[in-house]
């Protein structure tokens, strides 16, 4: 075909740098990967179940627009119940394609071209290409190791401009772990709301905080409800990455315009998945508590493996990553990930990958069982060895 | 109970071979402490050994198991405990439950064949005065057991890489 007849913006946009990567590991076989973004649990029995059950029953229609009432009431418990949000599920709250179309569906709805959001890198993938698709322009802010990757007052209020409209708040974080506590949030609230404006905030790892007080959502401050979209979903919560289970809970207008694109693209999210959900929001929380509890062991066996082989680390305290420097190595991010797959058959992630700020990191995912992180480790430390 | 005994028995339940260095790190806390924690509890009884789950099926060695409803008669001042003694001492039962329901006791016998699981309930057990029945239910199969499912063949179906 004609590569003109593509759509030039669509075009512009580099590949993703995990996708290179995966090129690369899928060639070595009986590598160890420590590259997945998703959790290594199964879903929970009774919530399989409960999908399984209403196939059975014939639920495979087409579910309302938002998706369905008893779910997005579900969910406003939840949200409620741990995090102190409160929302009208009928008008504030919509049921998205896995936590990624909320993205999507953000930008989409909320900008007009020229807008500038910021991006605090390194972060997840989507929201740069998706913004950018939407007419916007994304501004990263390059977070700093030494501030624990996350997002200070002075930090942001540097990369503010009268264009400015939307900021993307993704914690905890994929791919550093850092999470923004309640004190975080609050040193940046009076910037958000002195300049006007709009925050998207990905709490798709929420639930894995390991930090006493939990995650604390940006939602439920004082004055920042009606100017915050929160994104979340059932992928990392629950182990249901393939179930497509996503939702956004924000102000009304902006949840309706949502609803509008998502409307047209998607028409509405997997109605087997959607049975699933409510039940994984009904009765789940103590599968989450398990999940989290085998994370946080495995986080701590994690971060003492790389400190002990001489490489800082600094403390995750949320999602399923840690975030060590390779600096002492020599190598770059992407030299670091390539001479290691080679030498010692283990697949980690260039740090670039989320952003050019996360140029001396890697990024090593715990969802796996302490057995293979052991062994990861030790292969690891032999490589590192070498360098340092 | 605190928290931390609590989450030290949870993991050791599940492998009770795990060394104490990773279980220290694993909990943020030092060898020393779970040593000692662990030593604590088996002093107390809170851990009362320590086993290996086993599918015989999968060796040379015959076993069957039996799973025996027994009804019995309480004695004065004794309540059920002292025929269950008399019941769980014989080294052929496993496990001997006091149940609520229909029947009393439910005792697990092991033998090597299922004559000999039958006669050690014909001679011994339906024999015991205050024994009034027994039911006998062979295991044929066992599919799940302390939590852990037999036949699973788990292979990794997630992409090596994702965002």
């Amino acid at each position: 075909m004609n590569e003109q007849l593509l759509s030039k913006k669509v075009k512009d946009i580099p590949p993703s740098g995990i996708r290179k990567f995966f090129d690369v590991v899928k060639e070595m076989e009986d590598a160890i990967s420590l590259g997945v973004g998703e959790p290594d649990f199964d879903t929970p029995w009774h919530i399989r179940e409960e999908g399984i059950y209403s196939l059975e029953k014939g639920k495979t229609v087409y579910t309302s627009n938002a998706g369905l009432i008893e779910l997005r009431e579900e969910i406003c418990h939840y949200l409620h119940r741990r995090f102190g949000l409160t929302y009208n599920p009928k008008t504030e709250t919509l049921i998205t394609v896995g936590g990624s179309e909320g993205i999507d569906l953000a930008f989409r709805a909320m900008i007009n071209p020229g807008d500038e959001v910021l991006i605090p890198e390194p972060c997840f993938v989507s929201y740069k290409p998706c913004a950018v698709m939407a007419g916007g322009v994304a501004v990263p802010i390059p977070l700093k190791a030494e501030n624990d990757f996350r997002l200070t007052k002075e930090e942001l209020e540097s990369y503010i401009t009268p264009k400015t409209k939307i900021l993307v708040l993704p914690f905890p974080n994929n791919p550093t772990g850092a999470i923004m506590t309640k004190k975080d949030l609050k040193n940046i609230v009076d910037v958000i709301i002195k300049h006007d404006l709009f925050v998207i905030s990905d709490e798709i790892y929420a639930e894995l905080t390991y930090e006493e007080e939990g995650h604390v959502s940006i939602a439920s401050l004082p004055g920042m409800k009606e100017r915050t979209l929160v994104l979340n979903g059932f992928s990392k919560a629950y182990a249901m990455t393939g179930w497509r289970m996503g939702y956004a809970v924000g102000p009304a207008p902006l949840i309706k315009v949502m609803t509008k694109v998502h409307q047209y693209a998607i028409m509405c999210a997997p109605t087997t998945s959607q049975y699933a959900a409510i039940e994984a929001s009904r009765n789940g929380d103590e599968d989450v508590l398990r999940m989290r509890t085998a994370y946080d062991q495995r986080r701590r066996i994690m971060v003492k493996g790389f400190r002990d082989m001489g490489l800082d680390c600094f403390e995750p305290l949320g999602a399923f990553y840690v975030f060590p420097s390779i600096q002492k190595t020599g190598f770059s991010s992407e030299e670091f990930a390539t001479q290691l797959l080679q030498q010692q058959k283990v697949a980690v992630i260039p740090g670039t990958a989320f952003g050019d700020s996360g140029e001396g990191f890697i990024r090593c995912s715990y969802a796996y069982s302490i057995d293979e992180i052991k062994v990861a480790l030790e292969r690891i430390e032999k490589f590192v060895k070498q360098y340092i | 109970m605190n928290k931390m005994r609590e989450i030290i028995l949870e993991i050791l339940e599940k492998n009770s071979k795990i060394n104490p260095s990773d279980l220290a790190v694993m909990l943020g806390s030092s060898e020393t402490e779970i040593v000692n924690e662990i030593q604590k509890m088996e002093k107390e009884q809170v851990i009362c050994g320590y086993h290996t789950l086993i599918n015989w099926d999968k060796t040379t060695k015959d076993s069957v198991t039996a799973l025996i409803e027994v009804k019995v008669t309480p004695q004065r001042g004794e309540g059920f405990d002292r025929i269950a003694e008399r019941i769980y001492r014989f080294h052929e039962v496993k496990a001997v439950y006091l149940m609520s329901g229909g029947f009393d006791l439910t005792v697990i016998i092991e033998g090597s064949t299922m004559k000999e699981v039958a006669l050690f309930v014909a001679q011994k057990l339906s024999t015991l005065d205050s024994v009034l029945s027994t039911s006998t239910h062979f295991v044929l199969k066992r599919y799940k057991d302390h939590g852990l499912i037999f036949e699973e063949h788990k292979k990794d179906e997630r992409m090596v890489v994702s965002p």
